[in-house]
């Protein structure tokens, strides 16, 4: 059955990736070179569905599997909350050696019954894990049981690690929605003008950051999956009208089959930069008119996106002076990399490089043309020891990358800021990208860089220079 | 003494809350991490590294060179083996490591891979290939045990592989030290520099004052930079004899004199004045020498810094989860400046924690911890970082120790051993209780007559 699913996933025709390959291709499914035994990068599908589902913040999230599953991953990200902090909390069946043996379920079925005792959550989800899935504990029929007998809706999760990657994990996620929750609850006060914003999860609080902007066009959040949400705001879900895709990659799943089982319309954006923002408000208000809503909301829409972007630029500009002239390199999976490189282009900075490593076409094609048809600053993978030696001789000011790399910079003794999903800043929207350009200038700018960057004045042997201080 | 079945709670309940405890292969991952050049492998599905590496870099703030065999639905049904062959090829390829430590997790080990086995048919099979990158092996199941039982695997695993069998040589001035896994990287510079004060030279395995304290190397490197070298270990069955740091180091001394025929003393903590006194003693009856000047200040300075610190800590009760070692190391402290042990949970029933004093030791997790630091009126929470969440529900102060500490700077510093160590515990203990004193009001002696209410009585010496 898992199988069936994973490869229904392979086969999913609204990812774009997916289009562009032979038959032969996606069989094989996503990432395989991510899968290279001794040079492999990123969490496991258990990593991925926990990502996807933990932001739910009201449910218990159980984990069903030895103690590395939990007691290495629990509480690790920066998903915020408005409300609940349950969700926060690491709960695992902690499977022993004799558990091993006996096999897991019964320990399964009383945690489940336990944490709903303690806890009393709308829900439990239940991750499966790599040892129970090889010993045969059928987690499904445990939920099952439990959410007949104790009244509760326990949902499996059924991405144990070995299936795949990160990024299967986090479909898989989205399956485990598709199939236990979304449309589950009906909804007293749906809506004309009711969105749901999937693929984005309120990293470092990134949903608020672009949540009012909603509200100022009368656009109400039905669910954000899984950002800062409420069991309940999933299940009621299906009454949106329109659906959000953000990160498509992840979670494109929900937005096809959604469309396929209640006819709601998706669309793909991102809160990623200036113009995506303001595309975002567009598309959204342009579908919820074509499904009944209010036409006035078109332009009421075009009047705040003016207003804003002034505003971000205005207040982006103001930091020209203190960063005209930067380098950059910016080191991204490449999608949408193009429109942090137009926020630092306005600021005066240049980018010596940006990786384009996924990207799409079109992604690839807004950054040439951003970059002026540079085609030398596209590049793919770049190994860390080039990375290290651009920094270290000054062919980049500063980088710009996620935490994997960001000791190849600091260890050059040179700026870096996180821009990564890990970080603990939120970069959404118009006052997202001033952020950044704000965090950018903290960095670039620190007094620090100076002090550090001067060597000890002594050589390799500690004996002092006789020029005092040294070469920088 | 009381029986076993007494002292220890065994938490029975199916769903662990908040975990204290963290994996076995994590643990052994860690060990390998204290030797040069050195580059752990994982042999499990990516997620076993993934975290345990994000767990790492946090804590260390460090890039953490970890490596995965990616084990996938298929190879999980077939074997293991030509994952972990080609893992090491492309390993080997990329960055030329001296070791390639392996360990394996839950999946490989519910399979029941002979890894060992094919470790070795690895490098026989591939010995012009590897050249001289190293390869050794620990079996760490997850669902047996927590970080120190991994790390003393690994530690077993390298004395196996790297340490030559005695030959009846010595060299006197030089000593193994065999660190457990409750030893930040401070913690082991501060031992290396007491025993270098006694004009010893020690050998330390694993050495994580070495690859982990943050250094700036200068260059980019795709392993660890600094730790215990092949080369040391290839010395260590002459020495003098090995100290033995920590209950969990036990089997790994033991391997180790049974290998070597070099007598192995065990230290069962360095935290606490007599507790260091011990250690200073041993270190000048290997050496003959006497307790060198600056280490008699040190004692003195640890003594003074006691005196000023008891008020702080009488009448207070303490909630602690650790690992058995480090619980087992720190106790003493608490309860030797007049503090109560209200609340102990660890992952283990370790033996020795029986003669801890303290009525029972909860074998839980942090859900333990904070229902006891609630039910006992708990004035400190004392654990890892993942005590944070409790911390806030209790509106308790939280002391950090161990690993990880994933919401600290300077965590591969924290020294909780030696004169030093112990001297700037009490201080920091001491102004966390002074930072959260309770202040006097009237209503204090409302009943006044009653004996209660001598919550103020310490805050005179606070000045």
């Amino acid at each position: 059955m898992l199988k069936q699913k994973v490869q229904e996933l392979f086969n999913e025709p609204g990812c774009v990736t997916n289009q562009g390959k032979s038959d032969a291709e996606r069989k094989k499914g996503c990432s395989i070179k991510g899968l290279t035994p001794g040079a492999a990068a990123g969490g496991c599908a258990y990593d991925g569905a926990l990502i996807a589902l933990q932001p739910i913040t009201d449910v218990v999230h159980l984990v069903h599997g030895p103690i590395a599953c939990a007691g290495n991953a629990w509480d690790n990200r920066h998903a915020a909350s408005s409300g609940s902090e349950l969700y926060r909390m690491g709960f695992t069946t902690d499977m022993s050696e004799l558990d091993v043996i006996h096999g897991g379920e019964k320990k399964l079925w009383k945690a489940i019954k336990d944490v709903i005792a303690d806890r009393n959550p709308p829900a439990v989800f239940v991750y499966q894990t790599c040892v129970p899935a090889l010993i045969g504990d059928d987690v499904e029929k445990v939920c099952e049981v439990a959410t007949e007998k104790l009244g509760v809706p326990v949902i499996p999760v059924n991405a144990p690690g070995f299936v795949g990657s990160k990024n299967l994990g986090n479909k898989l996620g989205g399956e485990a929605l598709l199939d236990h929750v979304i449309g589950t609850m009906e909804p007293d006060d749906a809506g004309p003008t009711d969105v749901n914003i999937i693929g984005e999860y309120n990293l470092s609080g990134e949903l608020w950051q672009v949540k009012p902007l909603f509200e100022k066009l009368g656009i109400r959040l039905r669910a954000c999956i899984t950002g800062d949400a409420r069991y309940r705001d999933v299940a009621t879900a299906h009454r949106a009208r329109v659906n959000m895709m953000v990160c498509s990659q992840a979670m494109i799943n929900v937005g096809r089959k959604m469309q396929e089982r209640w006819g709601i319309p998706f669309f793909e954006g991102s809160f990623y930069g200036i113009e995506d923002t303001s595309d975002v408000l567009r598309t959204m208000s342009r579908l919820l008119v074509d499904q009944g809503a209010d036409p006035g909301l078109i332009d009421r829409a075009e009047a705040l996106i003016a207003e804003e972007e002034e505003n971000a630029w205005a207040a982006i500009r103001a930091y020209k002076p203190r960063l005209e002239g930067r380098k950059v390199l910016l080191y991204t999976g490449g999608h949408k990399s193009w429109s942090v490189v137009s926020a630092l282009q306005e600021v005066g900075m240049e980018v010596v490089r940006t990786s384009v490593r996924k990207a799409t076409d079109n992604d690839k094609a807004r950054a040439l043309d951003l970059m002026e048809g540079e085609e030398s600053a596209l590049v793919g993978a770049i190994p860390a020891p080039e990375m290290y030696r651009m920094l270290e001789e000054g062919e980049a000011d500063i980088m710009l990358s996620g935490g994997r790399t960001q000791f190849v910079a600091l260890k050059a003794r040179r700026p870096w800021l996180d821009i990564n999903q890990e970080r603990h800043y939120a970069y959404a929207g118009y006052v997202g990208m001033v952020e950044l350009v704000r965090q950018l200038d903290k960095a670039v700018n620190n007094p620090m860089w100076a002090t550090i960057q001067k060597d000890a004045p002594w050589d390799a042997d500690g004996n002092l220079l006789t020029t005092a201080g040294g070469e920088g | 003494m009381q029986k076993p079945s007494e002292k220890f709670v065994i938490a029975r309940k199916s769903a662990s809350t908040n975990p204290l405890k963290m994996s076995p292969p994590l643990g052994a991952a860690m060990a390998y991490l204290g030797l040069d050049g050195c580059l752990p492998l994982f042999h499990g599905s990516q997620g076993c590294t993934a975290f345990a590496l994000v767990l790492l870099v946090r804590h260390f703030k460090e890039a953490i060179p970890f490596q995965t065999t990616a084990m996938n639905e298929v190879t999980t049904i077939l074997g293991g083996m030509d994952n972990v062959e080609q893992a090491v090829l492309n390993i080997h390829k990329r960055a030329r490591p001296k070791v390639i430590g392996i360990c394996s997790t839950g999946l490989t080990e519910t399979r029941g891979e002979d890894t060992f086995a094919d470790v070795r048919t690895i490098q026989a099979k591939h010995a012009e290939a590897l050249g001289d990158t190293q390869l050794v092996f620990a079996a760490t199941p997850d669902f047996a045990g927590g970080v120190q039982e991994g790390w003393g695997k690994a530690v077993s695993a390298m004395i196996d592989r790297f340490v030559p069998a005695g030959d009846g040589t010595r060299t006197l001035r030089q000593i193994n030290v065999l660190a457990g896994a409750h030893m930040s990287p401070g913690d082991v510079d501060e031992l290396r520099e007491i025993i270098e004060a006694f004009g010893l030279e020690p050998i330390i395995l694993p050495d994580l004052s070495g690859s982990l304290d943050g250094h700036v190397p200068g260059r980019h490197v795709g392993t660890t930079y600094g730790g215990t070298t092949i080369a040391d270990m290839g010395r260590m069955h002459r020495s003098a004899c090995t100290l033995a740091i920590g209950e969990h180091m036990r089997i790994s001394g033991e391997r180790l004199e049974a290998r070597t025929g070099v007598p192995t003393r065990f230290i069962d903590g360095l935290t606490g004045l007599e507790a260091v006194d011990r250690l200073v003693v041993t270190l000048a009856e290997i050496s003959g020498k006497p307790v060198p000047k600056r280490l008699r200040r040190q004692r003195s300075q640890l003594v003074d810094s006691m005196l000023d610190g008891h008020f702080h800590f009488g009448g207070k009760r303490i909630a602690i989860a650790a690992e058995p070692d480090l619980l087992w190391a720190l106790g003493p402290i608490f309860t030797g400046m007049g503090a109560e042990l209200s609340t102990v949970v660890t992952t283990m029933p370790a033996p020795h924690l029986e003669a801890l004093d303290c009525a029972k030791v909860i074998v839980g997790d942090l859900g333990d911890l904070e229902t006891g630091a609630a039910e006992t009126g708990a004035d400190l929470l004392v654990t890892h970082s993942h005590g944070r969440q409790a911390s806030e529900r209790l509106g308790l102060p939280l002391f950090r120790v161990g690993f990880p500490q994933f919401d600290r700077i300077g965590a591969a510093h924290q020294t909780l051993l030696g004169y030093r160590g112990t001297r700037a515990l009490v201080c920091d203990l001491a102004n966390t209780f002074i930072d959260h004193a309770h202040h006097a009001s009237p209503a204090d002696w409302a009943g006044a007559g009653s004996g209660e209410g001598s919550h103020g009585g310490s805050q005179a010496a606070a000045g």
